[in-house]
């Protein structure tokens, strides 16, 4: 039974959904965002589908049950899509877009071979919780590596849009949370049902807020300096930091 | 075995993440500087600021009329400086360099909710103003 919680958090993230949806449509950098705008359209899709499956047969039926976690499954690799886009925002003056498209089919097809190797190593096609809880966790997984590795590279490449450096920490943030929390099912069951359940919720809603308001609040043109974000940074202007023994 | 290393990694990004977002909110902050009203108001003297100030500032900040730009940010920093508050605690009993490191920067979070409270008593002012204006 989904508590009221549930259904505040699934709101907010529907509504910061459309609202990215709504403010890239109407923007001049709508087609540098095309992959995100795809990928939010996805996710207001898979809501619908997943409100209309709860509805028809309950949380605790075996079509809810794929419903959500099948469209999870494809959200989470149509992200990899949206990763893809920011690698080719950073490499964008190297002139490698070519290795970035190469480079995203071939994550593409490992990544369908790998999940084509998890469903046939299971014994029946059943969905069971630990092959949802296993699938998610190594998707999930493979979007952390990618998006650090990507972070990497705005951090060695000294990327200055701020835009971008909040874009892309953001999805770090969705990712690891998600990760975790499912490796953390994996590992200790019994806690699915108290703390961890409340973590891709969570998480689910923390992304398109986060992305509404880098929208809304970040011109496309501010700048920041990466060293401000990664390195220790100076006491501010005029303040020094008081120390304590 | 895999879902522990997997936890532990994404445990461990999960916070370089985190502190890298938060920073990168504080580091917008930081390019302003405090006016004498907001000093005179949150009982900053000097130049110098402490970790602890945070909670006070944060409760005036509160009590100003919201303009509804900051609310996320106030979010995201409040649990980042708890976070340093944890790192800072660990340091005492781990290592000095990161309980020096994380007073650190609990500062920059003070300098945050100053700038905060700075902006919102300037809009507090503005929406006086016009109410007078109009009278």
């Amino acid at each position: 039974m989904l508590g009221p919680v549930d259904y505040c958090l699934a709101l907010l993230g529907f509504a910061a959904d459309v609202y990215v949806v709504l403010r890239l449509c109407t923007s001049k950098s709508s087609l540098r965002y095309f992959s995100l705008a795809i990928y939010m359209l996805a996710t207001i899709g898979a809501t619908i589908a997943q409100e209309i499956a709860l509805n028809k047969y309950g949380i605790s039926s075996q079509a809810y049950g794929y419903a959500y976690y099948y469209s999870d499954a494809l959200l989470t690799i149509a992200l990899f899509f949206v990763v893809m886009g920011f690698y080719q925002q950073v490499f964008q003056q190297m002139g490698v877009g070519k290795y970035v498209r190469l480079a995203s089919i071939l994550l593409l097809s490992a990544t369908a071979i790998f999940s084509y190797l998890v469903v046939r190593r299971m014994p029946t096609h059943h969905l069971t919780n630990r092959f949802v809880v296993e699938m998610s966790q190594n998707l999930y997984f493979v979007g952390v590596v990618l998006t650090y590795l990507l972070w990497g590279a705005v951090v060695k490449l000294r990327e200055t849009r701020t835009r971008l450096i909040q874009l892309v920490l953001a999805l770090g943030i969705f990712f690891s949370s998600e990760a975790a929390s499912y490796a953390l099912r994996n590992l200790f069951p019994s806690l699915e049902s108290n703390i961890l359940k409340w973590i891709p919720p969570i998480a689910n809603t923390f992304l398109p807020l986060a992305w509404a308001y880098t929208f809304t609040k970040i011109p496309e043109d501010a700048r920041l300096e990466t060293a401000r974000v990664t390195r220790r940074p100076p006491a501010p202007a005029g303040m020094a930091a008081h120390q304590h023994s | 075995m895999i879902a522990a290393l997997i936890c532990v990694v994404s445990i461990a990004a999960l916070l370089q993440f985190f502190i890298s977002y938060s920073r990168s909110i504080i580091a917008a902050y930081r390019k302003a500087t405090l006016s004498d009203q907001v000093r005179e108001v949150a009982g900053i003297t000097g130049d110098t600021l402490h970790g602890e100030q945070f909670g006070r500032l944060l409760q005036l900040v509160r009590l100003c009329p919201q303009k509804g730009d900051d609310q996320g940010d106030l979010s995201v920093v409040q649990s980042y400086y708890r976070l340093m508050g944890v790192f800072r605690a660990l340091g005492r009993a781990l290592s000095p360099a990161l309980s020096r490191w994380a007073e650190h920067e609990r500062v920059n979070c003070v300098y945050f909710a100053a700038v905060a409270l700075d902006r919102r008593i300037a809009y507090s002012r503005a929406l006086l103003a016009q109410q007078m204006a109009q009278r």
